[in-house]
């Protein structure tokens, strides 16, 4: 005679089930499938609205004033695409010497710059294009009119 | 003709998108607590560091030789690992994502519109870096086993360019003298040993066997079809991750329905299963897991069905990693309401527990102990991060003794109606030790990468 254990299974609750993160504007998050039927119920996503490659996307924060003429801020959200590709004019994430800078991508005849847009930074001459990594292109700044949480966050981590 | 699309060292990879400074310095990521050495990159490798390492036991060379040390970040990996599968699934008419950074892709019939595949395999090559920043590796050939053993080999041989195409037999050959049989997918430690004693020495050897000697010394069907597939013939039943003989970084269950599915709750109880057998492989070798993904499929040969045919969701457990079935299962049923689209017709689902470790600090020491009696309230707060060890290991053990499936979660049984375990995620201070995490580069406001 085998004993058998009997193994009581709890009740599923029915207090509602939330996902972190998941549905809610993510920082560099793409739409889901479930935000396919999001307009359906008036919500806006911004994501699916206004990014060309969402899973390409990446939020950055800003430290700095370096790029205040093209009001780009300390504390601004950029929203940064990994897979666009750089041109003349945009404002790009590069990678120099192992650190990561938001400047203008600008060329001068034969020679490419990173421009800061503010006099108390200098540009940068792209001497060895090799040695240039683009990270990618910013297509949109999020800044804070009224002092929120990217304000509050201004002087973390850096 | 399938293809194996993997990320080079993943988690080095990931670390480096988001701190460009460590390309081409020697870098290690550590598993949970920061006990061994879970991803090393080409410069960690050259130096002698394997796969497992204790940290302590290598502090010295790490030390000496400045190798960057990074604590694991699931949040990150799993976020990066999402943007690479949604790509993939965007790409390939159908994906079957096998881990964290792996995926298969059926690329039948393709060359009609993407010339040679080897284009086509370079170009979602390209597509995946220049997305996320990772480079990855693809292998294309007629069967998975095939397409693993290409990728293997395009791994180890850079001239390739990272990706290697066996468009023919001559080609297939020269591929297998490449590999040891221990290297095969699917072939562990101890039948490379027993192989080795039989003198098959190379994935050549293997795929020479006679079929009847494949089924009395390789675990039965599963090693004929792996000896099948090696001669390049597809075998639509070949789970060699699921053998249960090795112990594995990552676990998937996947299958093909009987039927075509349009049902959720028929679809869920599918999802259920896989994950259930895929919880109890994870219990089985004392791991628990930090990231899940779940994925379906369409059937693409079915009229009106427009791609992607496959769709797949990750998620890092917030509460932290579980071998509790009942806990995956309430996060898997969350992925699977957002993967879904009414109306549609699935006909395969998978699913894969990945960031597979020991449970660390600050929980369950064993997870066959039992519970010890606590306060009623306290025990639903510990249920969502320990599990219920206790439970699980009691349905282990009678599906064990009695047969695969005796004892299943309400959720696993196809049964119509609703089926479903809904449970609480309550967050958990589980953490062990992690010096070196890097940021939450893309999952957290606080964490987002700071520009100049």
């Amino acid at each position: 005679m085998r004993e058998i254990e009997l193994i009581r299974v709890p009740a599923p609750t029915s207090v509602p089930f939330l996902l972190p993160y998941f549905s809610c504007l993510v920082p560099a998050g793409f739409p889901s499938p479930a935000n396919d039927h999001a307009e359906v119920e008036g919500l806006f996503d911004l994501n699916r609205l206004l990014l060309r490659h969402p899973d390409a996307t990446y939020l950055v924060r800003v430290s700095g004033e370096s790029m205040a003429g093209a009001e780009i801020h300390a504390g601004d959200l950029l929203a940064v695409d990994k897979h666009l590709e750089a041109d003349h004019n945009h404002v790009v994430v590069a990678v120099v010497e192992g650190e990561v800078t938001v400047k203008r991508l600008v060329r001068k005849g034969q020679t490419w710059w990173l421009m800061p847009e503010n006099p108390a930074y200098s540009p940068y001459e792209i001497t060895d294009p090799d040695g240039l990594r683009i990270w990618g292109v910013v297509t949109h700044v999020v800044h804070e009119l009224i002092p929120g949480k990217l304000h509050a966050l201004l002087h973390t981590r850096e | 003709m399938y293809g194996l699309l993997d990320c080079n060292n993943f988690y080095v990879s990931c670390e480096r998108v988001f701190q460009p400074r460590y390309e081409g310095r020697p870098v290690v990521v550590l598993s949970n607590n920061d006990g061994n050495i879970i991803s090393r990159s080409a410069e960690a490798k050259a130096l002698g560091l394997r796969m497992g390492d204790p940290y302590f036991q290598v502090k010295e060379l790490l030390h000496q030789h400045d190798v960057a040390v990074f604590s694991s970040n699931y949040a990150l990996y799993g976020d990066m690992s999402r943007r690479v599968m949604w790509y993939l699934g965007q790409t390939a008419p159908a994906v079957e994502v096998y881990s964290i950074d792996e995926a298969f892709l059926d690329l039948a019939g393709l060359e009609k519109y993407h010339g040679s595949l080897d284009t086509f395999a370079r170009k979602i090559r390209a597509g995946v870096k220049s997305r996320t920043g990772i480079p990855t590796c693809v292998g294309v050939a007629p069967t998975k086993t095939l397409a693993k053993l290409a990728n293997r080999i395009a791994k180890k041989n850079p001239d390739l360019g990272g990706v290697l195409y066996l468009d023919n037999a001559e080609r297939r050959a020269w591929a297998l003298t490449q590999v040891e049989v221990g290297d095969v997918w699917g072939i562990g430690r101890q039948y490379a040993a027993k192989l080795a004693a039989a003198g098959v020495g190379t994935a050549a050897d293997l795929a020479r066997v006679p079929d009847a000697w494949a089924r009395k010394h390789l675990g039965g069907v599963v090693g004929a079809r792996l000896v099948q597939e090696l001669q390049g013939r597809p075998c639509a039943g070949l789970h060699p991750s699921e053998d249960g003989t090795l112990s594995r970084q990552s676990l998937s269950c996947s299958r093909t329905f009987g039927r075509p599915l349009s049902a959720f709750s028929d679809v869920l109880g599918a999802v259920s299963a896989f994950l259930s057998r895929a919880a109890e492989k994870l219990r089985a070798q004392g791991d628990t897991a930090h990231v899940l993904t779940v994925y379906i499929s369409k059937n693409r040969f079915a009229t009106n069905v427009q791609p992607p045919f496959s769709r797949s969701a990750t998620l890092t457990l917030p509460i932290g990693p579980t071998a509790d079935t009942t806990v995956l299962l309430s996060y898997a049923r969350a992925l699977l309401n957002r993967l879904w689209e009414p109306g549609t017709v699935y006909h395969k689902a998978g699913v894969v527990l990945d960031g597979l470790e020991p449970p660390g600090v600050g929980q369950q020491l064993t997870l066959f102990a039992p519970t010890p009696p606590e306060p009623e309230n306290k025990r639903e707060e510990k249920t969502a991060a320990t599990g219920r060890p206790a439970l699980m290991a009691s349905l282990d053990a009678l599906n064990s003794r009695f047969g695969k499936g005796t004892v299943r979660l309400a959720a696993a049984v196809p049964a119509p109606g609703r089926g479903g375990v809904v449970g609480k995620a309550h967050a958990a201070p589980w953490e062990g030790k992690a010096q070196w995490r890097s940021p939450a580069f893309t999952t957290r406001l606080e964490d987002l990468l700071i520009v100049q």
